[in-house]
Order: structure tokens, then sequence, then C-alpha cells
């Protein structure tokens, strides 16, 4: 099986389209046939980041590759960095503002949500360049 | 329960979902919180919330859920109704305020689900 690649933009803009991309790559992993329990997995730690990248990061763009041993979704994009990224792995804390819990998000649980679904996950930020989320979930067992 | 008896306990109104009545459900959640049904929630089938946008539609979607109450009289518009048609997921409106929409369904059999620790 030779590997699939989709890529995705991501709109800064407009909160209401945040989750089109996920919501694109989980129905095409469900055409594809694969695991539920991967789908979800990789659905919802997507979503999360997604919304993420619309809430904190104006934006950006999602590669999905996926291949025999798993899937990999790599979120990267322009906005103003995370200043602590091991703070921001901490459940509850947040920097959203108040319109954003106000649309029901913003509880400061994305990137300990993601981590907790993600078999696989790095947060490389850099204060005024960006930030690039990969997340990996495995779909065949991992070697011994 | 089935989505028809949902719709019966809370005297709710059907948006969108008629071919989905029939559906068996066993757990539900309540929460206006998108961030807590995602990081909280395991396998629940109905969302009950009085938020009212798309990414409650999203959220449910991402959940693997089959159907999205709207409490307190909130309506959803159109483009939050053609997201769940388009993801094949039933949307009711009630004017139940969440503590009692929760409160009925439980009594009526629905049970919160997994404990998520």
């Amino acid at each position: 099986m030779t590997g699939l690649h989709y890529h995705y933009q991501v709109p800064g803009d407009d909160f209401t389209r945040a989750g089109e991309a996920s919501g694109a790559v989980k129905g095409l992993l469900k055409r594809l046939g694969l695991d539920p329990e991967v789908i979800r997995k990789l659905s919802i730690a997507l979503y999360e980041g997604e919304i993420n990248m619309v809430i904190h990061g104006g934006g950006g763009e999602i590669d999905v590759d996926i291949g025999p041993a798993g899937i990999t979704a790599v979120l990267a994009d322009h906005g103003p960095g995370i200043p602590d990224v091991d703070k921001a792995m901490e459940a509850g804390w947040s920097t959203a503002p108040d319109y954003v819990r106000n649309l029901g998000f913003g509880a400061g649980m994305g990137l300990p949500n993601m981590k907790k679904y993600a078999d696989g996950l790095s947060v490389d930020s850099r204060v005024g360049e960006g930030t690039v989320v990969t997340i990996v979930v495995h779909t065949a067992p991992q070697g011994l | 329960m089935t989505l028809r008896d949902v719709k019966t306990i809370l005297d709710a109104d059907l948006v969108f979902g008629q071919d989905l009545l029939n559906h068996t459900v066993n757990t539900a959640c309540g929460s206006d919180m998108m961030s807590d049904v995602l990081a909280f929630v395991k396998d629940q089938a109905v969302l009950i919330t009085g938020l009212v946008n798309q990414q409650v539609i999203r959220t449910a979607e991402m959940m693997d859920m089959v159907c999205v109450v709207f409490v307190r009289g909130k309506q959803p518009d159109q483009a939050i109704v053609d997201l769940a048609r388009d993801r094949n997921i039933a949307v009711m409106t009630t004017t139940h305020r969440m503590f009692t929409a929760c409160g009925l369904l439980y009594q009526g059999g629905l049970k919160g689900g997994t404990h998520i620790q």
C-alpha cells in the first residue's frame, strides 16, 4: 500500500468553518474503511488542533498522510506562537479570549485532549513565527 | 430507548432526522462547552446543549453522536441544520432547561455512559 497525501487550507477569519478540514478527513477515513476507533482518535485530535489554529493561529494548513502503519497530520500556522508549550499542555490553562468560551471552546483542554487521543504528538512553536503540531495515530500494531 | 422516545420524553420538535427516529440510544451527555464534550465524553449518543452554533454539530460528528438536542427553546439556524443533514445527525429542540431535559432522559433510562477520569 502506498501512502496517500491530502492538503487542506484552514481559514483563520471564520470560526463557523473551523472543523471543515477535520470533517473532510473523517469522511475520507470512513470511505477508506479504517478501524472506527482509529478514525475517532484521529478525528478528535485533528479537530481540536484545527480549532486551535483558528482561535490562536489565524488559520493555516493541514497535511495528512495515510500510510500502512498509521496516519500523520501536520498542522502549521503562522500565528504568534506559544511562549510556554509545557504550560499549554496543562489541562485548564488557556489564553483564549472570552468570546471563544462563549462559542463553547477555550477551556484549556485542546492540547491535553490531543495528547490523550493521539498515539504521538509533537508541538514545535516559535514565538513570532508560528506553530507546527504533528499528530500520529497508528493503524497497525507497532513493533515488538 | 429510541430517538423517537427522546423526542416524546422531551416534548421536542424534530428539526431534522425523521429517518433516524428508530435509532436506539443508551447514553447522553449535557454541556454547553464543546471543549468538555471532546475531553470528557466517551460513547455517548445524544448531546444536550444550550449552545447554538455549527461547532455543536461538528463536535457531535467527531464524537460519533447521532442526535443533538437544543434546550431552552434555542433554535438552530439553517446552516446548522444543513450541516446536521449532511452528517446525518438528528436535531431536536425542546423548551425544557438543561437540568430538566437531562433529568427526564435519565429517568427514562438514558445513562451517562463511561466515566472518564
